[in-house]
């Protein structure tokens, strides 16, 4: 087995597949912003955030084929959409919860609860079968005089993810909200004795987070154009992991989990292992969190393990 | 019975209601410990694989099969803990998951990762396809046996030094350790136990379904078991087995709203944890939701707010 593999590993086109991982990378990384910016803030893992991701992509996908408008605008909305999405799934699964001073634990179970009842919603809506953008809306032809196989998705994929990124990376540390975002995060009872409303700082969190993942919804539909209710079991686990890699929390660190997510992936697919795919990205993250435990970015926090 | 029967909780209903009940009761362990442990669909797995192999290839009774998938799952569970079960919180919830996720990808690959090792073809996991035709031996009464077994179990452990240890260090973890508890040597005997029960579990779940498959086990798994627990209440051994009947039965029950089974189902387990944050069987929490009740009944509109 092994030296089949190691000769495939080399005559591979290094170049193609490392375009291969920026692009995917890219979605990877939005989709783990989000839930990295509600564990920040709030400290605890939304489950549902698979199912906002998911519902972002259906609401671009009904954009662009009922509305009739072009696929880029079809972003925007559909980050509106599933921003709101996040702030009815704080209202209902974790307000409640946080006003009772609830324990972490039933918060996490909320959101499962929250994500069942997103993801039926959906199949109730959209049914159950693979729906796809409608032909033609999606530019198909591969970018010419180049070295390797790109799509012009695959480009506006990587330059709004860079875009978002940067926006986010401005908004939390150079604003004033964003410096109320990282106060609540420190601590939200002092944070809330200075006067920052903390409600509305946990309301514009998952906000965020919600947009985010509708981002990446529409970017993954249309990266694979195929869309089902289901479509976000195959991110949950990958975003979590991505989070870890990263340090947890850590905004930076998602990006980078989320890029060596995605490449370690792809060379493992390129390199004849793609039934190991999963293996080998798990063995890292438990290598990872037995000794750094505070991920690849970041610094040791004494309580964190 | 033909109530039961009625609201659609037919047999095969009851044996899953018992099979989650174990499973829930494999969580509460390493919960009431203070560990958040996600590796039980793992350890169901190992077992449930051990031991259909040791009953349908091997030829050996349920029971020999229900020994071996638990003592393997058990020995498992050993260089798992070690090294895991350092870490807290969410960090443990993400590893077991890793360990859950790998345990699965190995099973579902072993047949080509032995053939490559040994030389000549291995058919032992059968790959994705998973097993078929597993012997139906599995009763009723066996599941009650085992359920009833774990439970007495539990309540034998809760009147223990060991069990106090246990609860000594969900509360804080420093302290017991600095009361003499050798935290590492419980926290790792629990896992173990929670590992075995996971696998008992899994052995008697195979030979009810007569099919396994590796995607049977994945994350999605892990997180059922954790809500039969957490939906339960943690708070007593009774909670996780009420949880795993309640999560169990509620989807036959709703059969008869046929497509929004979903939605109704997930808005009664967001419905629940959030009233009754503390799950079902937890009479503090019961008695805080009726005095909220009553008291909204009592004053609305009777006394003008600055009497309040």
């Amino acid at each position: 087995m092994s030296l089949p593999f190691i000769a495939k590993f080399l005559n591979m086109n290094v170049t193609q597949q490392i375009v291969n991982a920026i692009w995917l990378g890219g979605v990877y990384s939005l989709f783990a912003l989000g839930y990295a910016l509600v564990f920040s803030v709030l400290g605890v893992l939304n489950l549902a955030h698979s199912a906002v991701f998911m519902w972002g992509g259906f609401i671009g996908l009904a954009a662009v084929t009922y509305l009739n408008i072009s696929v880029w605008l079809a972003v925007p909305i559909a980050m509106v959409g599933a921003g709101l999405i996040g702030v009815l799934l704080d209202a209902v699964a974790f307000a409640p919860l946080r006003r009772r001073n609830a324990p972490r634990i039933s918060q996490l179970i909320s959101s499962i609860g929250a994500s069942i009842l997103l993801v039926s919603i959906a199949q109730l809506i959209f049914g159950t079968q693979t729906q796809r953008f409608p032909q033609g809306s999606i530019p198909n032809d591969t970018l010419q005089g180049l070295p390797f196989r790109v799509t012009p998705i695959q480009v506006i994929i990587l330059a709004v993810s860079l875009i978002l990124m940067a926006l986010l990376q401005y908004l939390v540390n150079r604003t004033r909200t964003g410096q109320a975002m990282r106060a609540v995060a420190f601590n939200e009872r002092v944070a809330s004795l200075l006067g920052i409303n903390a409600n509305g700082i946990f309301r514009l969190t998952f906000f965020l987070a919600g947009a985010l993942a509708g981002a990446a919804g529409v970017l993954y539909g249309l990266a694979y154009n195929s869309m089902t209710p289901f479509m976000g079991d195959a991110v949950a686990l990958k975003g979590l992991t991505v989070i870890v890699l990263g340090g947890l929390g850590n905004i930076q660190g998602a990006v980078v989990g989320g890029f060596l997510v995605a490449a370690l992936e792809v060379f493992s697919i390129a390199a004849g292992g793609s039934n190991y795919r999963d293996a080998i990205v798990f063995t890292l993250l438990f290598v990872i969190l037995l000794f750094r435990p505070q991920g690849l970015v970041g610094q040791a926090i004494q309580n964190r393990a | 019975m033909d109530i039961l029967r009625s609201i659609g909780i037919t047999e095969p209903v009851v044996q899953f209601m018992l099979v989650n009940a174990i499973l829930g009761l494999s969580i509460y362990l390493t919960l009431y410990t203070g560990m958040f442990s996600l590796a039980n669909a793992g350890f169901m797995a190992i077992g449930a694989y051990t031991g259909v192999i040791l009953t349908q290839q091997v030829g050996l009774p349920l029971w020999a099969g229900l020994i071996g998938g638990m003592l393997l799952a058990g020995l498992i569970a050993v260089p798992i803990g070690l090294p895991v079960l350092r870490l807290r919180d969410i960090y443990l919830a993400i590893a077991t998951i890793g360990f859950g996720e790998v345990a699965r990808i190995l099973i579902l690959n072993f047949d080509t990762l032995a053939s490559s090792i040994l030389g000549h073809e291995v058919v032992l996991t059968e790959g994705a396809l998973g097993i078929k035709g597993i012997p139906k031996i599995a009763e009723t009464w066996h599941l009650i046996l085992f359920l009833v077994v774990a439970s007495y179990f539990i309540i034998r452990l809760h009147r223990s030094r060991f069990g106090l240890a246990m609860a000594a260090i969900r509360q804080d973890e420093q302290a017991a350790a600095n009361m003499g508890i050798d935290v590492v040597y419980v926290k790792n005997a629990v896992f173990i136990m929670s590992a075995v029960l996971a696998a008992g579990a899994g052995v008697l779940k195979a030979h009810l379904t007569r099919t396994i498959g590796p995607n049977d086990y994945g994350f999605g798994l892990a997180v059922d078991i954790l809500a039969f627990a957490v939906l339960g209440g943690t708070s007593t051994f009774m909670g996780p087995i009420i949880g795993g009947f309640v999560l169990t039965a509620l989807p036959e029950v709703l059969r008869d709203f046929k497509q929004y089974r979903g939605v109704v189902n997930g808005a009664i387990l967001l419905i629940v944890i959030v009233y009754l944050p503390g799950g079902l069987v937890n009479p503090a929490g019961w008695a805080r939701l009726w005095r909220r009740l009553r008291r909204s009944e009592d004053t609305s509109g009777t006394l003008p707010v600055l009497w309040r």
